[in-house]
């Protein structure tokens, strides 16, 4: 057990950190190009997709360098590491592990160039997290594959260029994994129509998508007919640790330690209210555990052991925090926390009671916690499935 | 960066399972703990010979020279099958010795204790639930050749089985170690919910001792040892955490009601996963405060609280648990469970409990 690092992990943090300190202005000073230079410049330095294969642009970078860059970006506040997130996160890897050639020289360089943004066409009206009982249908017509159906909640679809979507190609089948088929869909084609939702924030991030007659060519199919489920499930096991995440709630931590220094509650300071100083002390112990969690999994990764189900317990913690701090920031500045931007008394210009409203993106996005409780007791527990 | 077990030292977790499994089941632990001595010497020198009891003194003291991380492993894992012997008393009893001793004292006194011929435990405070050095209030007045002590220590775990106790007093010149031994003081064995853990009251009036077993401590010293303590503590539920809820799963299972195996319904199986979720976290905050303790002293502190903070709360709630979710049997003396139970009890409050841990997670970050 060891918690330093070589000599060559150290060299790599500098060189993170020194081109951070090149690169990133503060805030007032970035024009309206910066976002276009940081992401070219990134690029350049193999960051984005850095641990792919290098022959599709990569940088096969390791796992513990990888920690360190997602470490560095997070506590420097700087912008992503390219902004095609899905496609950086499962749809890039899904293509590189079952696209055709023609797909992956089609798709991957765009992802990695931040050209495109991709959604994801999972949830139908009646399917959230019985995923694997989709309805949508594509039906084979010659050179093309015909798809009606509608997908809904999709996050991004707003602006998304493109959906990786999943549909049923057969209908009578024994395991409602089976016939399952996945393609690559342009947003643009004829007979796909987007009505953004508005969320509970206020905000239009995610949409109900109608598919009437949409001609999917042959060559947009990712993987054979009925191999979607695996794609799907070898897609999402792409995700890697979370450590980046880890350090933005540490950050967010300490801007509510602050809020709680300027804060009063009953015309005391808050910082000497015993609730308020646990509340904070338990914030904290569950994002260190998150935080060692996350090394021990890291450590297993690279002993090579492959990761199951234990990121289960960090996406829970994440759950409870992401409701949890902003929540508490919200009560504990009592009507001034009711406010939003714009308000007189907004509490830190309202990014608290934006942010707690906001939660359901990340707690029943990525499978809800009740779905990641299900997959603890089963997998790692062996208890019998629902 | 590596935050996993060397193989020596998962060859050292199963020596530790396969011994306590054979040698200590838990119709033993129930034997000792039932006992009058509430000890086992055989299965001691057993223990003894193995070196669990060295592992953390300088092999110049004729122990292994290894650090907290590898006693946490033996720890824990005899915590599995709550081996009711005082490894980690002794553990303390040792850090105490190397923190607060002199040269001449380590010398006389560790080989013993490494070889497990002199059996030691340590008593800190003196109220039942404050972590201060305001809260030491045995005394030590200086006389002709040594000191006369003053007081009472009532809360000493391991104490009737102990050779040898040291025991913080106030001393002429601030904190300090009164190194007793066993039949110089009065002992009085405490009742508690938890018989795998025996707990005495040393009676110290008009005790007296030689110069030489008097062991200036500073403030800090005695934090130190606080925070040894909860790292040992915090392992030990390590091992008990897993252990019940291993049990618990095994039964939900294979209890079978209303035509399913219990484990089936959410309410239980969701339970379960809550469990795992809590043990694992503050496993993985336990294996960080025990790799401080040797290698991020300035850290220890924060380390420590966040272990054993969130372990208090866990860990008894993975006791009620594990106790509730079997229902009835679970209830029952003759079923282990219940054990579990009291064990969480038992280590809540050692060496701080969550409000403690958690104020001092607040001042530590700025609040």
């Amino acid at each position: 057990m060891d918690f330093d690092y070589t000599a060559s992990e150290q060299s790599f943090r500098e060189e993170v950190r020194s081109f951070i300190s090149e690169n990133l202005p503060p805030k007032k000073e970035r024009d309206k190009n910066f976002l276009a230079n940081w992401l070219e410049k990134v690029r350049a330095k193999g960051w984005v997709g850095f641990a792919w294969p290098k022959e599709f642009g990569g940088s096969e970078g390791g796992l513990i360098e990888q920690t360190i860059l997602r470490e560095e970006m997070a506590l420097a506040k700087a912008p992503p590491l390219g902004t095609s997130m899905m496609g950086l996160a499962w749809v890039g890897p899904g293509i590189m592990q079952y696209g055709t050639e023609e797909q992956k020289r089609k798709f991957i360089p765009d992802i990695l160039d931040s050209k495109v943004t991709w959604c994801t066409g999972y949830s139908e009206p009646n399917h959230g997290s019985d995923l694997a009982a989709i309805q949508c249908k594509a039906e084979l017509n010659g050179d093309h594959y015909l798809v009606n159906g509608q997908k809904i909640w999709t996050t991004g679809a707003p602006w998304s260029q493109w959906i990786i979507l999943l549909t049923r190609t057969q209908f009578d089948v024994e395991s409602k994994h089976d016939g399952i088929t996945c393609f690559l869909v342009p947003m643009d084609a004829p007979g796909v129509e987007v009505r953004p939702i508005q969320n509970m924030a206020g905000d239009k991030h995610f949409a109900e998508i109608f598919f009437t007659d949409v001609q999917v060519p042959v060559e947009n199919r990712l993987g054979a007919e009925g191999e979607g489920w695996n794609v799907t499930v070898s897609a999402l096991a792409n995700e890697r640790s979370s450590i980046g995440e880890v350090t933005q709630m540490f950050e967010k931590l300490e801007n509510l330690k602050e809020l709680v220094k300027t804060t009063s509650k009953q015309g005391q300071p808050a910082s000497e209210d015993p609730k308020v100083r646990r509340t904070i002390a338990r914030f904290e112990m569950k994002v260190a555990a998150m935080k060692f969690n996350g090394l021990r999994y890291l450590t297993k990764q690279i002993k090579g052991e492959p990761l199951t189900s234990e990121t289960s317990v960090n996406k829970l913690h994440r759950a409870s925090l992401e409701i949890e701090i902003d929540d508490f920031a919200v009560q504990l500045t009592g009507q001034a926390g009711l406010q939003l931007r714009g308000g007189e008394s907004a509490v830190d210009g309202g990014t608290w009671s934006k942010s707690a409203l906001n939660w359901p993106n990340v707690v029943i996005g990525g499978g809800t916690p009740n779905i990641q409780r299900n997959i603890i007791a089963e997998r790692l527990l062996g208890q019998p499935k629902d | 960066m590596n935050f996993g077990f060397t193989e020596e030292q998962s060859l050292l977790r199963d020596q530790v399972e396969r011994f306590i499994k054979e040698a200590c089941p838990m119709p033993k632990v129930r034997e000792i703990a039932a006992s009058e001595s509430r000890f086992d010497s055989e299965l001691w020198q057993q223990i003894a010979d193995l070196g669990w009891l060295g592992l953390t003194i300088p092999e110049a003291h004729g122990g292994l020279g290894l650090k907290w991380i590898d006693l946490t492993v033996v720890l824990e894992a005899a915590a599995e099958g709550l081996c009711p012997l005082p490894i980690a008393s002794q553990a303390l009893a040792s850090a105490a010795v190397l923190t607060c001793g002199n040269d001449k004292q380590k010398t006389e006194w560790l080989p013993a204790m490494a070889a497990g011929s002199a059996i030691c435990t340590i008593g800190l405070y003196d109220e039942a639930n404050w972590i201060d050095a305001k809260a030491v209030t045995a005394e030590a007045h200086a006389s002709d050749d040594g000191y006369v002590l003053k007081g009472t220590k009532p809360f000493v775990n391991d104490a009737a089985a102990a050779d040898y106790l040291l025991l913080a007093v106030n001393a002429p010149n601030g904190l300090a170690l009164a190194a007793v031994a066993k039949d110089n003081v009065k002992i009085t064995h405490q009742p508690t919910m938890d018989t795998t853990k025996p707990m005495a009251s040393v009676d110290l009036e008009g005790v007296k001792i030689g110069a030489d077993y008097l062991l200036p401590m500073s403030e800090d010293q005695l934090a130190f040892l606080t925070d040894c303590g909860a790292v040992a503590t915090t392992a030990e539920m390590v091992g008990a955490g897993a252990a019940i809820l291993q049990m618990t799963s095994n039964y939900a299972k294979e209890r079978i009601q209303f035509g399913k195996p219990i484990g089936q319904y959410q309410g239980v199986k969701h339970r379960l996963a809550d469990m795992y979720v809590d043990l694992e976290s503050y496993r993985s905050l336990s294996y960080y405060a025990a790799w401080s303790v040797d290698d991020d002293i300035d850290g220890l502190a924060k380390a420590v609280s966040l272990a054993k903070g969130y372990a208090s709360d866990a860990f008894a709630q993975i006791g009620i648990d594990g106790v509730g979710l079997h229902g009835a049997i679970g209830f029952t003396a003759e079923y282990d469970a219940q054990l579990y139970l009291k064990r969480s009890k038992w280590a809540r409050p050692m060496y701080g409990d969550s409000d403690y841990h958690m104020d001092r997670i607040a001042t530590l970050g700025g609040l």
